[in-house]
């Protein structure tokens, strides 16, 4: 609210007298803005439009803004074949399924190392923050995955590493300790239990919080490729939304690694524009949802920030 | 504290509670802890006595710890080829630029969004600033790829176009370090920028008005006022990101450059090169041996870097 404040005292008070100088500043801030933000969109806008071109069209004019001959026919096909919807299916299972889970662990376990009368909360903290000092590195973490706990080719590969992150753990402490301690202690003169003051009283104040960390849980598991590539094999049909992109893309590795003429000729190979559409279906909700999640973000960002 | 006269009316006074008390009376706030403290042990800590396998000669049928040891040979063989330099010199070169470009762009940006006074466009820019952050590296990757791919990308059907000769960036190392710069820059300043923004946004009205009565024109404003109280937001960003200078980002470089080996001199950092040997080559133990190094490295970066901050704020030391 002080922000708030602030700001609009020195809107006001811009509004008195305006300076040379602050026409020029604030004519660079409106124009480096403008050109920035066009910057950050075009690219998408680009793959947009011609994923909309037909495939004979991009073929000879290249990638361009306005697709040149419109045509519907790559969303038909991606569509058509049926997998992308598996694939959503899958990814919002994971994705809610994760989400629920990582954001409950992190909650309870936020509020307890921040209980000043919790005597193991440092001995606690410290186990949780060492993981991000050091780490095994990713050749144990494979075998361990792999040969240890036998999770090649299951969802649960991708399901439980993202549960939650030291980071995300701080993330919510930090909230946490926006709370007064006199919330707990009243709890516990009405004799509430510690689950009970958790549930009644701490996670409604918690809401902010719970929906920053939710959101970064939930962009991971969306976005997530990385622990698909490592335990998906072939074995398994239907890949998470953005490892099947990842699959239809470098279907033509060999073409991307060639030198221009020599074409490696490979069968089954989708389609540029194909690949683009896929791109955008699989980019799609994303880009609708994220710019009403994006004060929580924001909030994310500011009070993870430095102690992160 | 207030804290205080909670233990105490619930201890006996004068004694202090046992470990096994203690666990008998905060068993509600251990449970709570307790599926956390599982998942970092099976996730971060199970896989750590399997850094063995960077001292052995790895054989799948006989398993990490029943393959024959080799001591350092793994890590002799990759100082040996250069390789190892190599990495390590990618990497932190990268990191660096990421860094250091990266805070300046993320500052300049936090000023010129401070200067707009259009609430609308304020939120509508960065809206739009924030779309490269949510969207995969899966994504990136084919974005990059149609941009600049040599038969049918944008920026090629542009230079065809505009008469000039094609450009064929897959097959030449030399121009990557300054793309993924730039691709990093475009992807993460709008995120970068909200740090500081915040910052800016904390700083006291009172103090801004003063100087604009005092005669200070927007320049001077910047520099003066401005600037200063973001040091300390600078120094500490910058220093926590020297603590990571040895971890690349993964994501981005691998979904841009893949498996091109025509580009690895430039571009091959510790966690591409560690992928493959894993993923692509089943050399778990030279995989293993470059994951240790960079595990050691780093951790002991962030240990001097905490000590630094621990010197000058110590507030902000993370331990």
């Amino acid at each position: 609210m002080a922000k708030k404040k602030d700001l609009d005292m020195m809107s006001s008070s811009a509004k008195v007298k305006l300076g040379a100088s602050d026409i020029i500043v604030r004519g660079i801030g409106y124009f480096v803005t403008t050109l920035y933000s066009l910057a950050c969109i075009f690219p998408f806008l680009v793959i947009l439009g011609s994923s909309f071109s037909s495939e004979s069209y991009l073929n000879l004019h290249g990638v361009q803004l306005i697709p040149g001959e419109f045509s519907t026919e790559a969303y038909h096909a991606v569509v058509k074949s049926g997998l992308i919807w598996r694939s959503y299916i899958v990814t919002i299972l994971i994705t809610v399924t994760g989400t629920v889970i990582g954001l409950s662990l992190i909650a309870m376990t936020g509020y307890a190392l921040q209980r000043k009368d919790f005597p193991f909360r440092n001995g606690i903290s410290f186990y949780i923050y060492f993981t991000s000092l050091f780490s095994a590195g990713l050749a144990p973490y494979y075998l361990i995955m792999t040969q240890v706990y036998k999770l090649k080719d299951s969802y649960l590969a991708i399901l439980l590493p993202l549960l939650m992150s030291p980071w995300l753990v701080i993330l919510m402490k930090n909230f946490v300790k926006s709370i007064p301690h006199e919330i707990t202690e009243s709890g516990k003169i009405d004799g509430a239990g510690d689950m009970k003051i958790f549930t009644a009283l701490i996670l409604p104040m918690l809401k902010p919080a719970l929906a920053t960390i939710g959101l970064f849980l939930a962009l991971g598991y969306w976005n997530e490729w990385y622990q698909s590539s490592l335990f998906l094999s072939s074995r398994v049909d239907v890949k998470p939304l953005q490892y099947m992109l990842y699959e239809t893309v470098n279907k033509t590795d060999a073409l991307k690694n060639t030198v221009a003429g020599q074409y490696v000729v490979i069968t089954d190979i989708p389609s540029n524009t194909v690949k683009m559409a896929t791109a955008m279906l699989a980019t799609g909700p994303i880009v609708l949802l994220y710019p009403f999640v994006q004060k929580y973000f924001i909030s994310g960002i500011t009070v993870g920030a430095v102690k992160g | 504290m207030s804290k205080g006269s909670v233990v105490a009316a619930e201890a006996p006074a004068g004694r202090k509670l046992g470990f096994f008390e203690k666990v008998r009376k905060y068993r509600t706030l251990i449970f709570m802890c307790l599926p956390t403290c599982l998942f970092f042990f099976f996730f971060s800590y199970v896989p750590l006595p399997g850094i063995w396998v960077a001292f052995v000669k790895y054989n799948y049928q006989k398993g990490i710890f029943g393959s024959r040891f080799v001591g350092l040979q793994n890590f002799e063989f990759m100082v040996e080829s250069g390789k190892l330099w190599s990495l390590t010199r990618n990497t932190i070169l990268y990191n660096l630029a990421f860094i250091i470009l990266g805070n300046l762009f993320a500052v300049f940006m936090a000023i010129l969004l401070n200067e707009i006074r259009s609430k609308a466009f304020k939120k509508v820019s960065q809206t739009m600033m924030f779309l490269p952050y949510f969207i995969s590296h899966v994504l990136i990757g084919v974005l990059v790829f149609n941009f600049l791919n040599y038969d049918t990308g944008f920026v090629n059907t542009l230079l065809t176009k505009w008469g000039f000769e094609r450009w064929q960036p897959y097959a030449n190392a030399s121009c990557w370090p300054a793309i993924l710069i730039f691709i990093y820059l475009w992807q993460q300043s709008g995120y970068n920028s909200v740090v500081y923004f915040a910052a800016i946004m904390g700083i006291d009205g009172e103090v801004i008005e003063a100087s604009r009565v005092d005669g200070a024109n927007a320049f001077q404003k910047i520099r003066y006022i401005i600037l200063p109280s973001l040091r300390p937001t600078i120094v500490i960003l910058l220093l926590f990101a020297l603590g990571g200078i040895v971890r690349g980002n993964f994501g981005l470089f691998y979904n841009i450059i893949g498996t091109n080996s025509l580009l690895y001199e430039t571009t091959d950092i510790i966690e591409t090169f560690v992928y493959r040997a894993s993923v692509t080559d089943f050399n778990f133990s030279t995989a293993s041996a470059v994951g240790f190094y960079q595990s050691l490295i780093g951790f002991a970066i962030v240990m001097t870097v905490n000590f630094i901050v621990k010197k000058i704020e110590p507030d902000y030391s993370l331990f």
